[in-house]
């Protein structure tokens, strides 16, 4: 049976969500071929729950967001295939933090993918994996601009095969 | 997320997005797509849950390997384990967030 997209939607808001407008030049399809086999891939992960090294890295901005209510953070954070479960703290006003707190997986599934690596069906995680806050409004240039650029610079110097995206 | 997408894949890294909102992915043109019916905050599953982690990011890296063409869909059928009241109502902040607080104000103030 298809996913409802909208099933846990206030259902006042699923009109800002139902069909959004397409960016510009974002209107055609994009396709870059898996070069597998996917045992031999190196993988890699994002979540957008605003994730970050409690202990050495910054916070999202969330208190400028609070103020500019259209603006989200748009700079992202690297994290380490090591990173072990609590190392974590979370910077989003959109969701309750509880859970993924509890689990990191919940978001960002380092330990299922290092399973997959260990049984043979993944080649290998990345060295590093991504988060970013996911709510960009008025920061989305700067999401296309920079952020876009860095990660993808990350992901080529680490020659990652292919990057699984997961929203919150 | 579906515009991150796809400026990774237009430099040549294959993507997939695993989303609570896969037709909005795939009005987005993500190039390929996993969809859960979970609430939102909860991507792979409920914390713990180790299974069903393992079971939606595997999909998600099979789906890499096997969609032939732009804009291939998997919906995944796994059944949230609490009713669907408690679930809605557990994803959502303790507070608004701004943009909806201010969406309030707006459409009290309309009235």
């Amino acid at each position: 049976m298809p996913v409802d997209s909208y099933a846990f939607l206030p259902r006042s808001f699923r009109a800002l969500y139902e069909n959004p407008p397409r960016l510009e030049g974002e209107d055609d399809a994009v396709w870059a071929p898996f070069e597998g086999p996917l045992a031999d891939a190196t993988i890699a992960l994002l979540s957008s729950a605003g994730l970050y090294l409690e202990a050495t890295q910054p916070s999202f901005d969330v208190d400028r967001e609070r103020a500019e209510p259209g603006w989200g953070d748009p700079s992202w954070r690297a994290i380490p295939r090591s990173t072990a479960q609590g190392e974590c703290d979370m910077a989003h006003l959109h969701v309750n933090p509880t859970d993924t707190l509890a689990d990191h997986e919940v978001s960002l599934p380092l330990r299922a993918l290092d399973g997959l690596v260990a049984d043979g069906v993944v080649g290998a995680s990345a060295p590093t994996h991504y988060s970013v806050m996911g709510y960009q409004q008025a920061g989305l240039a700067d999401w296309r601009s920079t952020t876009a650029a860095e990660i993808i610079a990350r992901l080529r110097d680490e020659h990652v095969d292919a990057l699984v995206l997961a929203p919150t | 997320m579906p515009v991150l997408a796809r400026h990774v894949e237009r430099a040549g890294i294959p993507t997939v997005v695993v989303t609570m909102m896969p037709a909005v992915a795939e009005w987005l043109l993500a190039p390929r797509i996993v969809g859960v019916e979970f609430p939102f905050g909860h991507t792979f599953g409920m914390p713990g849950d180790d299974a069903v982690h393992r079971r939606v990011l595997a999909t998600a890296v099979e789906l890499l390997a096997g969609a032939d063409h732009a804009g291939t869909r998997v919906d995944l059928d796994i059944e949230w384990p609490q009713s669907r009241g408690e679930a809605y109502k557990s994803w959502q902040p303790a507070e608004p967030s701004p943009i909806v607080k201010l969406m309030l104000e707006r459409r009290s103030g309309d009235r």
